[in-house]
């Protein structure tokens, strides 16, 4: 039993942190994404493609590979290159890419007349970013943010199977190696809790953020 | 591509002037490059005394403080409430809490909405959001309004509310308002001025009143056939080998028997093919397409004393010339 809570533990800090640092840098990668756009507020075509092109390479790496090529970098930043805090890098900078690219598909959702409302305001590119692109995306974004974590629950239980600790470090450990499918089961058992507790609450987060549906009067 | 070409007119203090056209005319593009949303690639938008493409981007942000703008789809902020929409440029510029509330409830009250302050856009009917971003675009104070096809997602009952709002608020306001629209029935009881655009270009501009009596261009016919003829002026010259006439008379003519004297004093049949009445801001104007049967000579003396009346006359030419000639 001890080895499931502090397995969960594992799992939730791994998660918990890296979908923080991803969203961290990924959102702003995103908004940059959006503004450089060559029809963007502020066309970059240059820097844009740049950018696209970075986040794509990342993007198509398969997170096994990816890991074992950010281990310098964790081991730079952690100190070493296994565990679970050490974990923590691989599974952001994979998610990054993945964060950017979902956060710019929510603001290019974004309505430009709405822009042009706010623009003709007389608000600056940045304000206009602060007060009316990220607030009228916010509800997708929080859906993106949502696919990011589920998706890193995954590549947490991955990361597990090369030192990382966590459930699915425990999964494999006793499924495959020991041959215990209780266990085992136990283990997937409660990933599928933490997924399905993490969609729950970000899909009621979401609705509860919607305003382009009338709220039905109480 | 060339959306807007070599467009040029004025627009006065407190006057009304209306862009008029077809879809794809050229009139949202050109709306969008009076405030330099679109950065037109040659000539100049002088306002209160300042070329704005010369300027730089802190000045422009400036002076559209003094352009409030309206959208055919509102453009409302769909996550902020009414209030929150109408204090949007106010926070933007920094106003006190104070000032903010005191102006939004002003707004609100003006638009006859405060009701609704705490609604979403989503909850409101068309015209309730076209009056909400209306109390946006003035929130600054603005010395021009810009409304870009601001009736036209709306039904007609709407589209009136809409219409009476800015009409109040020029006249309540006396500022200047540049109004885009395709509606002809939107800019007669509107402007007071008119200019006609087609591909681009402005192919007429006159008083409203003017160009219902005389619309010179094909473009303008168009636009004033959309409501009141409902045969197209050419088609009408295609019915009788005789000349046809279009006849405009202003509201002082409008009343009288102009039409039965000219049949007993020259002689003539007169054939009316067409005719109306529109109730425009400055009077009463109406139409009337004719032919006569008669002598030709008595036909000359009849005009001319027609035109000593005040009566604007079109000569029409056959549909396959085309052509209008005065």
């Amino acid at each position: 039993m001890n080895d499931f809570v502090k397995a969960t533990w594992e799992t939730l800090l791994m998660v918990g942190a890296s979908s923080f640092f991803s969203v961290l840098l990924g959102l702003p990668l995103g908004v940059l994404l959006v503004l450089t756009k060559p029809e963007g507020l502020l066309p970059r075509p240059q820097l844009y493609r740049i950018l696209d092109f970075i986040i794509n390479v990342l993007r198509s790496l398969p997170f096994i590979v990816l890991m074992i090529v950010v281990f310098p970098l964790s081991r730079l930043l952690i100190g070493r290159a296994t565990g679970t805090t050490a974990t923590i890098v691989p599974l952001a900078v994979a998610a990054i890419p993945f964060v950017a690219r979902i956060m710019e598909q929510s603001l290019l959702e974004v309505d430009t007349g709405v822009l042009d409302a706010g623009l003709a305001c007389g608000a600056r590119v940045g304000q206009l970013v602060k007060t009316v692109l990220i607030p009228e995306a916010l509800p997708s974004l929080v859906n993106g943010v949502t696919i990011t974590i589920i998706n890193i629950i995954g590549n947490s239980a991955m990361a597990g199977a090369i030192g990382g600790g966590g459930l699915g470090d425990l999964a494999v450990r006793y499924g495959l190696y020991r041959r215990n499918a209780v266990k085992l089961y136990i283990a997937v058992a409660i990933i599928i809790l933490i997924v399905q507790l993490v969609q729950w609450a970000g899909r009621a987060l979401e609705n509860s953020l919607r305003r382009d549906l009338p709220v039905a009067s109480l | 591509m060339r959306a807007v070409d070599q467009v040029s007119f004025s627009v006065d203090e407190g006057e009304i002037y209306g862009l008029i056209g077809l879809s794809g005319a050229g009139k949202s593009t050109l709306v969008r490059c009076l405030n330099l949303l679109t950065r037109p690639d040659q000539g100049e938008i002088w306002f209160d005394g300042l070329n704005l493409v010369d300027q730089p981007e802190e000045v422009l942000r400036d002076k559209r403080r003094e352009m409030g703008i309206i959208f055919q789809h509102f453009n409302l902020f769909m996550r902020k409430t009414v209030r929150d929409n109408v204090a949007y440029p106010l926070r933007l510029w920094g106003r006190s809490k104070t000032e903010i509330k005191a102006r939004v409830d002003e707004l609100l009250d003006y638009i006859g909405l405060s009701a609704h302050a705490k609604s979403y856009p989503a909850e409101l009917s068309g015209g309730q959001k076209q009056r909400v971003a209306i109390a946006r675009a003035l929130a600054l104070n603005p010395r021009l309004l810009l409304s870009d096809e601001a009736t036209s997602a709306l039904d007609p009952v709407n589209t009136e509310l809409v219409v009476t709002m800015l009409r109040k608020v020029v006249d309540d306001l006396g500022i200047a308002v540049i109004l885009i629209t395709h509606q002809m029935e939107v800019a007669k009881v509107l402007c007071d001025r008119v200019a006609v655009m087609e591909e681009g270009r402005l192919v007429e501009e006159n008083t409203v009143e003017q160009l219902f009596l005389q619309p010179r261009e094909a473009a303008t016919r168009r636009m004033v056939r959309g409501f009141d003829e409902d045969i197209p002026l050419e088609r009408l010259a295609s019915l009788t080998s005789a000349p046809v006439y279009r006849l405009g008379f202003r509201s002082e003519s409008v009343r009288r028997p102009l039409i039965s004297n000219l049949a007993r004093q020259y002689e003539l049949d007169v054939n009316i093919l067409a005719g109306n009445i529109n109730a425009l801001v400055t009077g009463d104007i109406g139409y009337l397409v004719v032919s006569f049967d008669g002598d030709r000579e008595k036909e000359e003396t009849a005009l001319e004393a027609l035109k000593k009346e005040g009566v604007e006359i079109l000569r029409l030419t056959n549909a396959q010339r085309g052509g209008l000639v005065s």
